[in-house]
């Protein structure tokens, strides 16, 4: 009796890490190679790229021990063999990538602004967080103060938008466009479902327009073609016009995704809306887009994201965006050459806020699943 | 004042009020804007209309590989140039995005976990980084390969350089009309064997090796062909003159980075729509085709793949428009396509803003209809067929 019920304890090689290791990178004699092959690869080639970005690099000083002022002084120019990278050329150009040209007086303006929009997108993306309704009073009115607190007036003294570049034109181009694509995309899907032949003709011939040219056309209309159709002396500003070229692409992929959460939505619950009596506005606005919305979230972060790296365009007509900026730094004489510290420092920016919203967006998805479950009834 | 409410509240006369106030309001927005457009335009002194397409160019185009191209051609060739520069690199991207993004969705599935998590680490960093910065970092690499003097030379016949990649120029023959008339015939009847095959095994279960006979038809039975008519082909090899090669073939560099930019960044997406595609064929399947002794690779092309290809193709054709849009990033790194030839430099020189971008943003619209019209088809013929 004892002995039928003493444990067995399983084969050693199917557990642990010797199990691990043999189902997932020894099962058979060619999985066995390309593992031994991809190891030799990444023994090859980790150790250089380690040597290039950190141990070999400079990072303010070169191996002379002077401060690095231009390209020539860069270990790597002066000692081919073995210097790395000339990291030196971000820390000099430090604050015009992250703020263009802002005068260097006014700039605590554009600080107190990164950090106000850090905590205006807290109660967006955190929603359990304490007191969210004082905090969504906040966000809600974040886009007036920063245009102040950014552009002037109110007793500011006024920074023209020709001077803005770097991270701050990014994150206000990225921002305001997701921002204002968000309300006139919900009006677009409405607008094509609507049971009105000629309004849902209209929005649906928008939607289709825009979403089959490319961008960049958007953005030469917005600087070519929007002042000629304006009356004279309304002179937009060249912020402004990309703005409006980005607002109106990203509107209407927006507007498809939540097309796709509006389709979700079972007809009882129109029904349901209807049969109390309610308008078509209050039917929207209290039934269904709060669900609809809910979950395209996951979908809506997505093309969010796709803008975010679009913003990126703009340098096409002439704004100085951090890729901008990063470009403007290659083409100085003192930093020429060092395409490769630039290029991969402006990667990385955008891949950490690229990949911290895409991360986001599968929390979502995965929270989203347990929460609801929609038309199973 | 009862009746007039009720007027109001009737559903047909409320429809028709709204949508005649939107058509209103439009029309109202549509005249202002023509108006004062037409002012500006009398204004500034700029012309209006098509003739300028008939007006020479007067610049020069560095990549044209189907048109030969000279300053005196007009803004019209300008436009033709464009668009066929733009349909060559969306062409040709979307087949190597297709070929990398299937091999990497699938490779990204093995067990074997170091090559996955490989693949993933990719895929993020070439889904996460802009596409333009990824354009100009590509460009940034060619641009510092060698000078011409000292260009890298591949296979004796093909030389890379920092001005690009310089290969033999085939010239055909008169005869060699006749091979690719072979070839043609060998592709519609290898088509129409296939079907056959299909139709027979079907019937009677018999199979019939349609792919060795369709190799057959296509390389060898044209290749004898060639020999037989004294190989009517020769090539033009890139020669060293002064301080460049003249003749062969030479793929520029804004290309070859376009071509790399736009492979490389569309695959990351396209693997994960296959890896999506591949996951969504229930395990069963794969069971149940081990179970009556499929061998592996047979598993893979007649059970998962013609399932998988139901979910991959929609979001497919979404990535091959992207990619066709995301063509017109050419004009950063000076690749004469549609946006950067006819949209920007005969924009700048006619300063006939509305038509250029008029014309321009046509083109586009009908680009991705007639790919997603394609699609379509493509997508009904592979969809579950209820018999």
């Amino acid at each position: 009796m004892n002995e039928m019920n003493e444990v067995r304890k399983p084969p050693v090689a199917t557990t642990g890490i010797i199990g691990w290791l043999r189902i997932n990178l020894f099962f058979n004699w060619t999985n066995s190679l390309i593992t031994l092959f991809v190891i030799y690869c990444l023994y090859q080639f980790i150790p250089w790229i380690l040597d290039w970005t950190i141990f070999s690099a400079d990072f303010k000083y070169n191996y002379l021990g002077e401060q690095i002022t231009n390209q020539e002084m860069c270990s790597r120019n002066l000692d081919p063999e073995n210097g790395g990278a000339c990291w030196a050329v971000i820390y000099v150009r430090f604050y015009q990538f992250i703020y263009g040209f802002y005068p260097k007086v006014e700039v605590w303006r554009v600080n107190i602004a990164y950090f106000m929009l850090a905590l205006a997108l807290l109660p967006l993306l955190y929603s359990k967080l304490p007191y969210r309704k004082y905090f969504l009073y906040f966000t809600y009115i974040f886009p007036v103060i920063a245009y102040f607190l950014l552009n002037g007036g109110l007793g500011f003294t006024e920074v023209s938008t020709n001077k803005w570049g770097g991270l701050l034109v990014t994150l206000v181009l990225g921002c305001t466009g997701i921002a204002l694509a968000f309300p006139i995309g919900i009006m677009l899907a409405l607008g094509r479902r609507s049971k009105l032949p000629v309004i849902s003709m209209m929005c649906t011939l928008f939607i289709e327009f825009i979403r089959g040219v490319p961008l960049i056309t958007l953005l030469f209309f917005g600087m070519v073609m929007l002042p000629l159709f304006l009356p004279e002396g309304i002179d937009m500003d060249g912020l402004v016009r990309v703005l409006v070229a980005v607002t109106l692409f990203q509107s209407a992929y927006m507007a498809e995704v939540i097309r796709g959460g509006l389709q979700a939505i079972p007809p009882g619950q129109y029904e349901a809306a209807k049969s109390l009596g309610m308008s078509y506005w209050r039917m929207n606005l209290l039934i269904i887009l709060p669900q609809a919305i809910r979950i395209s979230i996951p979908p809506i972060v997505n093309t969010s994201i796709g803008l975010f790296k679009d913003t990126t365009l703009v340098i096409i007509v002439g704004i100085l965006d951090l890729l901008g900026i990063g470009r403007g730094t290659l083409a100085d004489t003192n930093w020429l050459g060092l395409s490769y510290e630039i290029y991969f420092f402006v990667s990385l920016v955008f891949f950490i806020f690229t990949f911290g919203m895409s991360r986001y967006s599968l929390y979502l998805e995965k929270k989203l699943k347990t929460g609801i479950n929609m038309g199973a009834d | 004042m009862r009746s007039n409410l009720g007027f109001f509240s009737d559903e047909k006369f409320r429809s028709i009020f709204f949508q005649t106030l939107v058509v209103g309001l439009f029309a109202l927005g549509l005249f202002f804007v023509i108006s004062t457009t037409s002012y500006n335009l009398e204004k500034r002194n700029i012309a209006t209309g098509w003739s300028f397409l008939q007006n020479p160019a007067g610049f020069d185009i560095s990549f044209s590989p189907f048109l030969e191209f000279k300053s005196t051609d007009t803004h019209l060739k300008v436009y033709f140039v464009g668009v066929l520069n733009t349909l060559l690199v969306s062409v040709t991207g979307c087949i190597a995005a297709t070929i990398l993004g299937f091999i990497l969705g699938i490779v990204r599935l093995s067990s074997n976990w170091l090559l996955s998590r490989l693949v993933y680490i990719y895929v993020e960093f070439s889904r996460n980084v802009p596409l333009l910065l990824q354009i100009i970092l590509w460009y940034s690499i060619l641009i510092q390969l060698p000078r011409v003097k000292q260009s890298l030379q591949v296979l004796d016949v093909f030389y890379i350089s920092n001005r690009g990649l310089y290969s033999p120029r085939p010239i055909f023959e008169s005869g060699f009309l006749y091979v690719l008339i072979a070839i043609v015939l060998a592709l519609i009847s290898s088509f129409l064997i296939n079907r056959w095959a299909k139709k027979r095994q079907d019937k009677t279960g018999q199979q019939f090796p349609v792919f060795s006979s369709s190799i057959g038809l296509i390389f060898i039975v044209p290749l004898i062909l060639f020999f037989i008519l004294g190989s009517p082909m020769s090539f033009e090899h890139p020669e060293m003159k002064g301080f460049n090669f003249k003749g062969g073939l030479v793929i520029r560099p804004e290309f070859i980075a376009m071509f790399l930019a736009l492979s490389i960044y569309t695959a990351a997406f396209i693997s994960e729509i296959v890896r999506a595609g591949i996951m969504s064929v229930s395990k069963g399947q794969r069971e149940a085709s081990a179970a009556i002794g499929l061998k592996q690779t047979w598993i893979m092309r007649l059970i998962i793949i013609p399932q998988a290809l139901r979910v991959i193709v929609p979001p497919l054709t979404s990535q091959y428009l992207n990619l066709t849009k995301n063509s017109s990033l050419g004009i950063a790194v000076g690749y004469a396509d549609l946006v950067h030839g006819f949209g920007g430099i005969s924009l700048n020189q006619t300063g006939q803003a509305i038509e250029c971008m008029a014309i321009v943003m046509a083109t586009y619209l009908s680009i991705s209809l007639t790919i997603s019209f394609f699609m379509n088809i493509y997508n009904r013929s592979i969809q579950f067929k209820e018999k």
